[in-house]
């Protein structure tokens, strides 16, 4: 065995091309619209996604000052409804999921070396269809009343449930909002999905093997199924709304005899698979940073491909756990129950693995490790409140109370948006080429951090005093006072961290110390190029021999390819 | 000076304990063999974890007969009824597990950021040794997971079949509730009452004889409310086209409050519902008081207000028994003097809210489906002085 063939596939291009070819704010938008490029498009879903972040936390903000204090009039009923659908609503769909795509998006054909998607074209077109469905969702603020309807945003809850959303019950158009947005917003997923599926199957470089796949293009595998297979139900059940709302139909209108249970088993056979599709991505970045600054190679590689496609198989069947309470029969409960109580073996599977991948190393506390061991943490008291759930009869007193909203919030922030600001410190110096500042993030780190439990902690304890969720007020006296004060003292915190947050991504890339190309150190290929890469990624395609192949680059006397 | 010891904690942790302790030969038929003999086994251990969290936290209800009390924090952990206490022993030994995993966890990685940091500059020039995996080490946290896993799969089911494959004696309460955006109707069809929002049934006592639970039929007129009164029972959803059922069987006096559970529309935060729980004899006495006829009012203001009820729009929506009055889409107004609050919770029941609610509901609940009735003052005040008669 010879390694110089190896080090010849290494060509790293001279440093000097960062920062070229940056032109005038019309050439730079004219780039973006007409752009076909993975990393442009991939920075853009990002940027879009952070975007939404800004203004549904800001309506976050708005729902914490309401209920702050008992009987408070800051918001009327109608706004308030309007607020945490569309908060919903839009942390999902316009955050969560461009987001995730976005990281897809960039990191996936250089991490395989690749020049760039399988189809260019799809993913413009999936970009620019999630953005429109963004600005429609968003325009029935403005929309909605203007077309002769009463209403505005929708107010109906991210889920929408049937008959709640019937024309009865939801005059004029703010449904239709909603409903149309998602149903555009699938379309773009789905195109994405294949988008990835079809890149990671065949556009590997040589001798990446689906063996030596980084565990980030892995779990992006299992996403990207996962999307191609619950978004379908969704696109479905939201085309049967409309046909229900302008056609006459009756798939969920119970005044006609309709099913409002069926409503619910629909969007919950998407709706919890898109949990997973939401975590997956968390867990990949994980699978990528911790490694990294352990100093150490992922602990049961095996084992973690294996846990993940576990996750995606067990999470197509569990979708009723949301539904504990609307009257199925024991043994329906009961199989819910099991199913949804074994998504628990895998998941702590990996929690096991990324401590045992620390567990020898040197760990650099770095800002991307400092987000995954606050992640590591809050997903475990995460996972722990979904056993809790998981129980059919605790879920009878939990479901839809304070506590659920703490436990999807432990999930959401506490696992993927934690695990988010991980990868975008990660990859902010390979994708704009400067270092992002320590201290402004080490600000965001523990402001967001403390925030963020004060926020949500209190809010397990008002679930168990009985605080149903989506209450636009509530009185004195029923236990609830205290633990909603403390909560929105917490979103100020939040509120501050994210301001350091922004303020770094801008101060660090007019300011910020030059990146070079590899400047954490780190194994998998798309350190290997420029940062940022230029338009076609690596001037020669690498050839790998292991899961790490900078690894073997570094340490041509102890390469992994010896032990894998 | 020492006080007492908490005699009623001492009792519900012996409760506990034989609950946990008591014959395996779980009801229903969903185990046998090799799952009842695993079963034994993790209930005691499961007893005994739970007799260990109950001793250390002291967090047990307390079972006062103080009749009329008002419960308005609804402590799932304070269950004073079951099926809620039944939910809150399984749910105590769930709490003791994950408590248990989050400390083992949380200290493992704890530990392992603490011991594995990085001490220095020397340590960036050499690698710590490169570990890529361990079978056994793998194996070992996948099988204990399973084990916990499978102690949670039969605690679960054994709970789940327990609570809902509990059969009704003879003697049971029976109610049909109805929700309503945004309140609730409420029927018992044996006595032929019907009122709103505020439930009355009788204390149960956990002897033989004495048993004697209330069974609920939930239904919908619109759209999906959830029935939650969470020291009595979890929630079980009202849904339009569909009779679902639970049940309560109260071992403390009181009233106790719940909410809709499930977002019903712009005033799903003011559709309160209370329980009130009485001794048998006082539950009697409700319950005639309820079918006596109402006395046509006597009094002149009351007279005017009856003449106007019945002349403006009111008898669309309303109903009174004995009179004209049918509406069926508000609530049933003819004991409305009997009910402790108005507009499903929104304010308590005196004078000057009645007053405050005939002059203009949506002051008082911005959004509910009755309107403003513009009606003149002099109207307002015999109004309110007539539904102050119905008693």
């Amino acid at each position: 065995m010879n390694h110089e063939t190896l080090d010849d596939n290494f060509q790293i291009p001279p440093p000097e091309r960062i920062g070229a070819e940056r032109g005038s704010l019309t050439r730079i938008v004219q780039e973006m619209v007409f752009t076909v490029d993975h990393k442009t498009l991939g920075l853009m879903y990002i940027a879009s996604g952070l975007l939404f972040f800004v203004v549904s936390g800001l309506m976050a903000v708005m729902i914490r000052i309401q209920l702050a204090v008992p009987r408070n009039h800051f918001l009327d009923p109608d706004v308030f409804n309007r607020l945490f659908t569309m908060h919903g609503t839009a942390m999902v769909f316009l955050v969560g999921m461009p987001i995730i795509f976005g990281f897809a998006n960039y990191l996936i054909p250089l991490m395989i070396g690749a020049r760039d998607m399988a189809f260019p074209r799809l993913n413009a077109f999936g970009f620019w269809v999630f953005f429109f469905s963004g600005l429609l969702l968003y325009f029935s603020y403005l929309g909605a009343p203007g077309l002769y309807a009463a209403g505005s945003a929708p107010d109906v809850g991210w889920f929408a449930y049937s008959p709640l959303t019937a024309k009865a019950f939801s005059r004029g158009h703010s449904t239709d909002y909603w409903t149309l947005s998602l149903l555009l917003g699938g379309i773009g997923s789905i195109a994405t999905s294949i988008n990835i599926i079809v890149t990671t199957l065949c556009l590997r470089c040589k001798g990446m093997i689906l063996g030596r796949l980084p565990l980030f293009v892995w779990m992006f595998l299992v996403v990207a199924f996962l999307v191609i297979i619950a978004m379908p139900p969704l696109s479905a059940c939201q085309i049967m709304l409309i046909l229900d709302r302008y056609c006459g139909a009756h798939f969920f209108d119970t005044q006609a005899g309709g099913s409002a249970v069926l409503w619910q088993h629909f969007f919950w056979i998407f709706g919890h698979p898109e949990v997973y599709i939401l975590i997956l991505p968390g867990f990949a970045v994980a699978s990528e940073v911790i490694p990294v600054f352990s100093r150490k190679p992922i602990f049961g590689y095996p084992v973690m491909v294996a846990a993940s496609v576990m996750i995606g198989f067990i999470s197509l069947g569990v979708w009723a756990h949301h539904m504990f309470t609307v009257g199925m029969t024991s043994i329906g409960n009961t199989f819910f129950a099991i199913s949804t109580l074994l998504v628990a073996i895998p998941t702590g599977i990996k929690i096991f693995n990324w401590i045992g991948t620390m567990y020898g190393g040197k760990l650099r506390f770095e800002l991307p490790m400092l987000f995954c061991l606050a992640f590591l943490f809050q997903f475990l008291i995460a996972g722990l409140t979904g056993v809790m759930l998981a129980i059919a009869p605790f879920d009878w007193q939990l479901s839809d109370s304070y506590f659920v909203v703490a436990h999807f919030h432990y999930v959401l922030i506490g696992g993927l948006l934690f695990t988010i600001f991980a990868g975008l410190y990660y990859w902010y110096p390979k994708a704009l080429g400067k270092m992002p500042d320590f201290k402004l993030g080490l600000w965001h780190f523990i402001l967001f951090t403390v925030g963020f439990h004060i926020t949500f902690f209190p809010q397990h304890i008002s679930g168990f005093l009985g605080m149903p969720r989506r209450i636009y007020t509530y009185d004195a006296g029923r236990g609830w006072d205290l633990w909603n004060l403390i909560s929105t003292i917490g979103v100020f915190f939040q509120v501050i961290g994210i301001l350091f947050f922004v303020f770094n991504l801008i101060y660090s890339y007019v300011k910020g110390k030059k990146a070079g190309d590899d400047p954490w150190d780190a194994w998998s290929l798309e350190w290997a190029t420029t940062s940022p890469p230029p338009s076609y990624n690596f001037e020669t395609i690498p050839e790998v021999r292991s899961r790490r192949p900078l690894w073997d680059l570094k340490h041509p006397d102890d390469p992994d390819w010896k032990y894998e | 000076m020492p006080g007492p010891p908490d005699r009623a904690g001492l009792i519900q942790q012996k409760k506990a304990w034989q609950f946990w302790n008591r014959s395996c030969r779980p009801e229903g038929d969903m185990f046998s063999g090799l799952n009842r003999i695993i079963f034994c086994v993790s209930r005691r251990i499961a007893g005994a974890v739970l007799w260990l969290v109950l001793a250390a936290f002291a967090c047990s209800p307390a079972y006062a007969q103080d009749g009329g009390q008002m419960r308005p924090v609804a402590d799932m952990f304070q269950p004073l009824s079951r099926p809620a206490e039944m939910i809150h022993s399984s749910s105590m030994l769930v709490l003791a597990i994950t408590a248990g995993i989050f400390v083992v966890v949380t200290t493992l990685l704890v530990y392992v950021v603490w011991k594995f940091r990085r001490k220095g500059p020397e340590d960036d020039l050499k690698e710590p040794p490169q570990i890529y995996g361990s079978t056994h080490i793998e194996l070992a946290w996948t099988v204990v997971p399973i084990l916990i896993t499978f102690v949670l799969i039969l605690v679960t089911s054994r709970t789940i079949g327990e609570i809902q494959n509990r059969k009704m004696p003879e003697n049971a309460v029976q109610i049909r509730l109805v929700g309503h955006q945004w309140w609730w109707e409420v029927h018992y069809p044996k006595e032929g009452i019907v009122t709103a929002n505020e439930i009355h049934v009788p204390l149960s006592r956990r002897d033989g004889a004495g048993e004697r639970p209330t069974e609920l039929i939930l239904e919908s007129a619109d759209v999906i409310h959830s029935f939650w009164v969470p020291q009595l029972a979890g929630k079980t959803d009202l849904i339009p086209n569909r009779k679902n059922r639970t049940w309560i069987e109260p071992f403390a006096t009181g009233t106790f409050f719940g909410n809709c559970a499930e977002y019903c529309g712009t005033q799903h935060a003011n559709m309160l519902l209370r329980v009130i729980v009485e001794e048998p004899e006082a539950y009697e006495r409700w319950v005639q008081k309820m079918k006596a006829p109402v006395p046509v009012p006597q009094a002149e203001l009351a007279a005017q207000g009856h003449k106007a009820f019945y002349a403006n729009s009111c008898v669309n929506c309303h109903k009174v028994d004995g009179t004209n009055a049918r509406g069926v889409f508000g609530p049933d107004l003819t004991k409305l003097m009997t009910r402790q609050t108005i507009g499903a919770g929104v304010a308590p029941l005196t004078p000057e809210t009645l007053h405050a609610w005939v002059r203009n509901p949506q002051t008082l609940k911005t959004g509910c489906l009755m309107p403003d009735m513009k009606l003149l003052d002099s109207e307002v005040d015999s109004i309110t002085a007539y539904l102050l008669t119905l008693k």
